[in-house]
């Protein structure tokens, strides 16, 4: 149901679009006990119902990651998502520069107010509103004090991108390790990880999130800390929420990664490594973490996706990322009441917030596909008559034979 | 079983006994009780940071506040709101009912409409209406829910408000619905071309056709169902009842669902007077339901035949329905009154709170005024959260139509509709157990972000503005509410989850 925007505790189980996957997941011990059934059912349709035939002919001789590439980019959806996302990056660091680098609009520095042109109206015209394309001054208008907008959302933009790949690394690192650690070791260490990761999952990420968003903000007044030291914490605030919410989301992926490993250290190739002499460390990370590695990037896609809206929702709420610092939560949250009056200083950052959250859900889509040796295909209706009428018309004896 | 339960338990109390040690010490970090006064320019600034000090225990260790605190929570007593001088027990009292009403609605509302379009939509797989349910859901999902509240008030509230006061009608978009609501029904049903464009002409022209009604009666202004429009709900829904889980060729179960409908219809005239007479509340409506679903049982019972479940079953559906019926009926007859009252003024369709402060009015009018202030936030949540029963429902609906046993029940030979509604549906629905629970008991703690939004005094935004402001008894009660609630709903989804599927054995 909910994403991270609105909260209701989700025990765990993976969330969002993509939760068919874990459908049964709320109990790691029920859903290794349901998997062999699983399992066993998919095995025996693959081979029994004469499918995958086509599949081998058509992925011959390729190498898993072509096999992956041409599934993933045969995916439009994917492929739009990986499009505008990659627009949208390019702009905001061709504007607004990267770090030090400056970019090459001409209002770098978005705190700086300036004098109302047109009553902060964007300037932006685009040719089937009549009268042409142009950018003009303002593309997006400019806010209550003045400030060029384009600036503020394309730092904004840059500031979600940013959170999200931080975010997204966090996670991945802490919950592969844990997930992994506890897969293979299984016993003792397995229990006590999986009982720290409950503990986690108890509560809200909202709710965890707004806690640590706000610690991140009164630290510095009660060590006492020095102007430079705010200056310094302020100045990196993004990339400290970013890791105390990856610090938080791991969960997920933990329990996944470790439902992996307890499948995969049964196979025979890990057997064979372990007789050959080699260490856990490089069965764990050569042998076994290549083969989930599909399934670890698929979630860890689908995480970033959670990481846009969380990270909005967090600023909207003010326990997120605070000024001088923007983001495109921020600016809707400070801009709400002007929608009636200046709607555009609305518009532009939720739009920007719903093209990411989307192209990154898409990606996570295709990958899954991509990744999922299951998926085929298929081709429509349409396309199947018409290979039919080009069958007919290439071979009319077959056709007719075949019509009998 | 009872070891499973056992073990579960102590586990969860466990785990809850860890989370509020750590959230203490969290807090202890995070919260900042003297910010205010730190800043203080007045002389007696040293006095009043002395007094908070002592107030709040501020000078004792922080495992010491715990523990003063643990005992307190053990006892029930769960502290004080110190900024408002409010005790948290008195707070909850009125927070959790708030946070109950807000999200209840949209829960229900979210499951049933997000399972059947996910379950249309992988019958549909791989068509055009697939695809496009696929990208409204995944646009769903990507919605921020204060941005969608904050254009459904602009757009929605505003201009139902005004529309009802100065009605003037749009076609554009009267005519635009209706060509959505055509597509979607084209693309739900599907079928040969022929099919398809009369699919399309019926809805396009029942859809035209209803709004332009609404629209042009002055319905909007003066909305009501009133005995023709009960009594016709009811026997559409007694006929769609039937087609879906009996078939029209099982007679007993058709007249069972009718039966009902034409008791209900007749139940609307005894209501009437019912309500003239009697006070009415929440326990009475209670009551009538049941007594509705008696009803209703009996009628499927005594049609009985040789699947008497079946009839029960499509009998209490429709009695269910006709008793909400009479209910948003009776709602709706107050609406006259309503939208004039004072406290109104003209504009009935509320965008923040959860109540019109000082309204007065009789029971009716209270569940209206409710309604008016219900209807944003749950469009909101709706919106946000039908997307991922959609995705669910599908995945779950697609990996059982690939099952054997479904290619065994087509090759004997039954209707499509016996396969999907018995063979598949049923077993596709067995992951929902899983879910719905941990979001029935998550609603207790509310939506955060809805509530703040709409300000509605419930759980979440006492959480929100008790952090804002350093408060950390509300907090913590907070925390160990949905805490604990979390846990009580996994052990039930895992417990539904055993009881349903024979292939989990929990003893293990």
């Amino acid at each position: 149901m909910t994403n991270y925007d609105d909260s209701p505790v989700r025990g765990g189980a993976a969330q969002g679009p993509q939760a068919e996957q874990a459908a049964t997941a709320s109990d790691p011990n029920i859903a290794s006990d349901l998997a062999p059934v699983d399992a066993a059912l998919t095995a025996d349709g693959a081979t029994g119902r004469g499918e995958g035939v086509g599949q081998a002919k058509e992925t011959e001789g390729l190498s898993q990651g072509q096999i992956v590439r041409a599934r993933f980019l045969r995916h439009r959806g994917a492929l739009f998502g990986l499009i505008t996302l990659s627009a949208i990056t390019l702009m905001s660091v061709l504007t607004m520069g990267l770090g030090p680098i400056r970019g090459l609009w001409k209002y770098q520095d978005h705190t700086r107010s300036g004098d109302m042109v047109n009553g902060g109206e964007p300037s932006l015209r685009l040719p089937f509103a009549g009268g042409g394309f142009a950018i003009g001054d303002h593309p997006f208008g400019q806010d209550s004090i003045g400030s060029d907008y384009f600036a503020l959302v394309m730092s904004g933009v840059q500031t979600s991108l940013f959170v999200m790949l931080v975010l997204g690394l966090t996670a991945m690192i802490i919950g592969v390790t844990i997930g992994s650690i506890s897969g293979y070791y299984r016993g003792k260490i397995d229990m006590v990880l999986m009982r720290f990761t409950d503990l986690i999952i108890t509560l809200p990420v909202l709710i965890l999130g707004a806690v640590l968003g706000r610690l991140l903000d009164v630290i510095p007044i009660k060590l006492d800390a020095t102007a430079a030291q705010r200056e310094a914490l302020k100045a990196n605030m993004p990339l400290l929420l970013a890791v105390v919410l990856g610090m938080i989301l791991w969960t997920g992926l933990a329990r996944l990664t470790r439902s992996e490993f307890l499948s995969l250290r049964e196979r025979e190739f890990v057997d064979s490594a372990r007789v050959a002499g080699a260490s856990d460390w490089r069965i764990i990370t050569k042998h076994m973490l290549p083969n989930a590695m599909g399934v670890i990037i698929v979630n860890v896609t689908l995480l970033m996706s959670v990481a846009v809206t969380l990270e909005a929702a967090l600023s909207f709420l003010n326990f997120g990322i605070k000024p001088p610092n923007v983001s495109l939560g921020l600016l809707i949250a400070d801009n709400q009441g002007a929608f009636a009056t200046r709607p555009w200083l609305f518009w532009w950052p939720g739009l920007f917030i719903i093209l990411i959250a989307l192209s990154v859900n898409f990606i996570g889509d295709g990958l899954r596909d991509a990744f999922d040796p299951r998926t085929r295909k298929i081709p429509s209706d349409r396309a199947m008559k018409k290979a039919a009428r080009e069958l007919a018309a290439a071979n009319p004896a077959a056709a007719i034979q075949e019509a009998k | 079983m009872l070891k499973f339960l056992a073990r579960r338990l102590g586990l969860a109390l466990g785990i809850l006994f860890v989370l509020s040690i750590l959230m203490y010490l969290l807090l202890d970090v995070a919260l900042d009780p003297l910010d205010d006064l730190r800043t203080n320019p007045s002389p007696n600034r040293p006095v009043m940071i002395a007094n908070r000090v002592a107030m709040l225990e501020l000078d004792q260790p922080v495992w010491v506040r715990y523990l003063h605190w643990l005992g307190r929570f053990v006892q029930g007593n769960f502290g004080m709101a110190w900024r408002s001088g409010q005790p948290v027990n008195a707070i909850l009292s009125t927070a959790i009912p708030t946070s109950i009403q807000l999200v209840f609605a949209s829960t229900v509302i979210a499951i049933l409409l997000g399972v059947t379009i996910g379950v249309v939509s992988a019958l549909r797989q791989y068509t055009a209406f697939d695809y496009a349910i696929t990208f409204v859901s995944f646009l769903m999902y990507s919605l921020p829910i204060f941005w969608v509240a904050v254009l459904l008030k602009q757009f929605l509230a505003i201009g139902l408000n005004d529309y009802i006061n100065e009605p003037t009608i749009n076609w554009m978009i009267v005519g635009g619905v209706a060509l959505v609501s055509g597509l979607f029904w084209v693309g739900a049903i599907g079928g040969e071309p022929r099919k398809k464009l009369m699919v399309f002409v019926c809805a396009f022209a029942a859809t035209f056709g209803v709004l332009a009604y609404a629209l042009l009666s002055g319905w909007v202004q003066h909305p009501s169902i009133g005995i023709i429009g009960v009594s016709l709900m009811a026997l559409a829904t007694a006929f769609v009842v039937s087609v879906l889980f009996a078939g029209l060729n099982n007679r007993r179960a058709l007249g069972a669902a009718l039966t009902a409908a034409v008791v209900g219809i007749g139940a609307w005239y005894g209501c009437q007077w019912l309500f003239f007479y009697v006070e009415m509340s929440m326990l009475w409506m209670l009551g009538l339901l049941v007594l509705a679903i008696a009803v209703g049982a009996l009628i499927g019972w005594l049609w009985g035949g040789p699947d008497r479940a079946v009839s029960m079953r499509g009998a209490v559906i429709v009695s269910i329905v006709v008793s909400v019926l009479v209910f948003i009926d009776r709602v709706f007859q107050g609406w006259q009154q309503y939208s004039q009252m004072g406290t109104i003024r003209g504009r009935p369709i509320a965008t923040i709170g959860a109540e019109t402060p000082g309204l007065g009015g009789d029971f009716w009018i209270t569940q209206l005024d409710r309604f008016t202030h219900l209807l944003l936030p749950t469009i909101a949540l709706v919106l946000i959260s039908f997307a991922t029963y959609t995705r669910y429902q599908r995945g779950a609906m697609l990996e059982v139509m690939n099952q054997d046993y479904i290619r065994t029940a087509r090759s004997k030979g039954l209707p499509e509709r016996l396969v999907i509604v018995r063979h598949a549906l049923r077993n596709a629905l067995m992951p929902l157990a899983s879910i719905v629970p941990v979001d029935f008991i998550a609603m207790i703690g509310g939506a955060v972000i809805t509530e703040t939004i709409f300000s509605w005094a419930g759980m979440g935004r006492m959480f929100v503005t008790s952090l804002a402001q350093s408060e950390v008894d509300p907090i913590m009660v907070y925390v160990m509410i949905t805490g604990g609630l979390a846990m009580v709903a996994n052990l039930i989804a895992d417990f539904l989850y055993a009881v349903i599927d024979p292939r989990i054995r929990v003893d293990a």
